[in-house]
């Protein structure tokens, strides 16, 4: 299929591996970030960690909208959904995540909450519309990829005088989750993980640009090269990086010429700007309270948050005490370093969030690439 | 004066009528749409006969009975309708144990208020599916829910087929070293589905699949009689299929990407959507695992029948004591293609 094939061909990512093993100094280590679960995702689903050579290793870093959402966030959408003639609309992806009591919101589903799966927030409007006597709160989650939708959807409900939609809004920002990894003890002081460089956000960039990354080249010395999500894209940033540390330089680089600029969506941004403010602190999963990491509505589309509407109230949940899903989200342990993965917890009754989505480390890695931690011989004719 | 006119029923209201309660009670308006709809459309002397259980022959030798409900939403779709897929889904499971379908019953759950006009539609359509295969239906059953407690209309058909001699069709009998195929494009059906869904309305030209295949598999038969497995790879799509049978078989299996027959269109759908068509379903298209030696005897076969002209050969079973599935990808590496999780859903990244 045309801009689809060129970006996955056969012999194009063959002869990038062999520039790879060329470029990469057989003496050193490359640990290499990738920030996005759509990257994590790319490089299970296309096997890509088979055509690097044994020195260049990819750490999954925290980019998947679900797998940071703590447990609290999705109680408190699951009492959303529990109110009495409310609609919940909410992105597929979060349907699965664990909550407290054994609970998520497919099984709040089952119970009788309303729960609908919705492709963009356009269609929580529509819900909103056809529906005139019930409430219907958007269960908004997500870098800045699906913001400006949000931001969309609230302008639109203002202007539609729509009163019985909100939008419980949980977007988080990329910089804030990069910086708090690189601040991370483990990173800066104790060192004990090793972290070269970063693949950057590709449909993150598109609406942010690459100017944001330039902060974490200089303050840490640490190259970004953004990327776009086809494996080929991923190949070419992991050769653009490895040429960066041999040359010892610090660079925002952009792969993702085709849809990334230094400056991003402006409009975009300034529609983010408008509706929504920083939050001066949000809790991450696997990160913790991160400072000015998150989004909240501002004062001027308040009625359009169902935070201030039902009077939510955040209460922190701590994470199954098997599960190593923070550690996994900082790059500090590897899914199959967790004593849960594969036994207890698989993507159909997941324990932790990176079991998840399929952009989490542990469901990508449990369904593309399990079969490399038991050595099989098996060869296709 | 009224003049009463002995033995005048006035006829269903096919145009404007709707399904309600009266019509699954047992008295005279569930008699009436039995007779002007059921067995009009499906007219056999088995149901002429009006007993509650049809009276048939087999022949001797091993039978296969396979049983199927189909509750799809929407209930027409590009391609086909509910009645079709209902037919065919039920043919396919009899095909796939090498049974040549003899006859087959169908079970009607009706919400009250369901239109009659689409009933009848879908009623005619079974008819019309069946009337292609060549296999009667010959009893049935109709029942009536309130409405909200149905989705319009639940088809469950059951098939009974005879097995020729010599053939032994089974999930356990995939070996290492046999070679595995597809008749044709994997996930037209999935996505023809839901191109419609309410909330994801995007245009296409994919139509559903939906196909009996005995006829193709009659063909293969007649090529390569000692065919190891069949299977028809609906829900999950050929992902789950494969999974199935590897466990059933205990084995592994290797599939190679670029051997892999899609629709450039079913690509760019999944693509949109955030999902894989080896998980998407299919309903006329068959998975087949035989020797090697045979292989190519078999694809002939399958390429020489309508229903198998895009047929391939995608890779090989192994030895594999934990049964994983893997794909070598057209990029090069090697990748799991693990069972689906739950149900398929699109991503938002």
């Amino acid at each position: 299929m045309k801009f689809i094939d060129e970006f996955r061909d056969g012999a194009l990512a063959r002869r990038l591996s062999s520039a790879i093993e060329r470029e990469a100094n057989g003496k050193l280590a490359y640990n290499l970030m990738e920030f996005c679960g759509g990257h994590t995702h790319a490089i299970s689903r296309y096997g890509i960690a088979d055509l690097l050579p044994s020195n260049v290793r990819m750490i999954h870093g925290p980019g998947c909208p679900v797998c940071v959402l703590p447990i609290g966030r999705i109680d408190n959408a699951i009492e959303l959904a529990a109110r009495p003639g409310l609609i919940l609309a909410t992105y597929a992806d979060t349907m699965r995540v664990p909550a407290s009591k054994g609970l998520s919101l497919l099984k709040a589903k089952a119970r009788g909450a309303d729960i609908r799966m919705v492709y963009s927030s356009a269609d929580a409007i529509r819900i909103a519309r056809e529906n005139p006597e019930r409430e219907v709160v958007f269960f908004a989650i997500g870098f800045e990829t699906t913001t400006p939708p949000t931001a969309v959807a609230i302008r639109q409900a203002q202007a539609l005088g729509l009163s019985n939609f909100s939008v419980f809004c949980n977007h988080v920002l990329t910089p804030a989750a990069i910086t708090n990894i690189l601040e991370s003890p483990e990173v800066r002081q104790l060192g004990t993980v090793p972290l070269d460089g970063f693949i950057g956000p590709a449909h993150v960039s598109t609406v942010i640009g690459s100017q944001p990354y330039e902060f974490f080249a200089e303050e840490y010395c640490k190259p970004v090269v953004i990327a776009g999500f086809e494996p080929l894209d991923v190949m070419l940033a992991i050769l653009m990086l490895v040429r960066q540390l041999n040359e010892g330089r610090a660079e925002v680089e952009n792969e993702f010429t085709r849809a990334v600029c230094r400056e991003g969506n402006v409009k975009a941004k300034a529609l983010i700007a408008e509706v929504f403010e920083l939050r001066s602190s949000f809790e991450w999963r696997g990160l913790g309270e991160v400072p000015y990491s998150a989004l909240r509505i501002r004062e001027a589309f308040r009625t359009f948050d169902a935070e201030a509407r039902y009077g939510i109230a955040y209460r922190q949940v701590p994470d199954n005490k098997a599960c190593e899903c923070g550690a996994i989200l900082r790059g500090v342990k590897k899914p199959t370093d967790c004593k849960v993965f594969g036994t207890v917890c698989t993507p159909d009754n997941p324990i932790g969030s990176c079991m998840v989505s399929s952009e989490g480390a542990c469901a990508a890695h449990y369904t593309y690439g399990r079969f490399k931690d038991i050595p099989v011989v098996a060869v296709a004719s | 004066m009224s003049k009463v006119r002995g033995g005048y029923v006035r006829p269903v209201d096919f145009k404007h009528g709707h399904v309600d309660m009266s019509h699954g009670g047992g008295g005279r308006a569930m008699a009436q749409l039995i007779d002007e709809l059921f067995l009009r459309e499906f007219d056999n002397p088995w149901l002429r006969a009006g007993n509650d259980a049809a009276s048939v022959t087999v022949p001797p030798g091993r039978v296969v009975i396979a049983t199927d409900s189909h509750v799809v939403s929407p209930l027409f779709f590009p391609g086909g309708d509910i009645g079709r897929l209902s037919v065919h889904g039920t043919l396919n499971d009899v095909a796939m144990a090498g049974g040549r379908p003899l006859y087959l019953a169908a079970s009607f759950v009706l919400e009250e208020g369901f239109p009659l006009a689409d009933l009848r539609r879908i009623v005619a359509s079974m008819a019309q599916a069946a009337r292609d295969a060549g296999v009667p239906i010959v009893t049935g059953d109709t029942k009536v829910v309130e409405r909200g407690k149905g989705d319009g209309v639940f088809i469950t058909t059951t098939g009974v087929g005879a097995v020729p001699e010599g053939v032994d069709i089974a999930g356990d009998r995939a070996r290492p070293g046999d070679a595995i195929l597809v008749s044709g494009t994997l996930g037209d059906h999935g996505v023809a589905i839901m191109s419609l869904r309410e909330n994801l309305s995007f245009e296409s030209t994919i139509r559903s699949d939906t196909a009996a295949l005995h006829g193709l598999v009659a063909a293969m038969l007649a090529a390569v009689p000692r065919i190891h497995c069949l299977r028809d790879p609906t829900r999950g799509g050929l992902a789950t299929t494969l999974n199935e049978l590897a466990t059933q078989s205990g084995c592994g299996m290797v599939i190679r990407e670029r051997d892999l027959p899609v629709k450039p269109q079913v690509v760019a759908a999944c693509e949109f959507l955030g999902l894989d068509p080896l998980y998407a379903a299919n309903e006329g298209k068959l998975v087949a695992i035989a020797a090697m030696e045979d292989s190519e005897a078999l694809l002939a076969a399958m390429r020489a029948h309508p229903l198998g002209r895009d047929a391939a050969l995608i890779g090989a079973v192994v030895e594999d004591p934990y049964h994983f599935v893997q794909m070598q990808t057209t990029f090069g590496g090697r990748r799991n293609v693990d069972w689906l999780t739950g149900e398929q859903l699109p991503r938002i990244c």
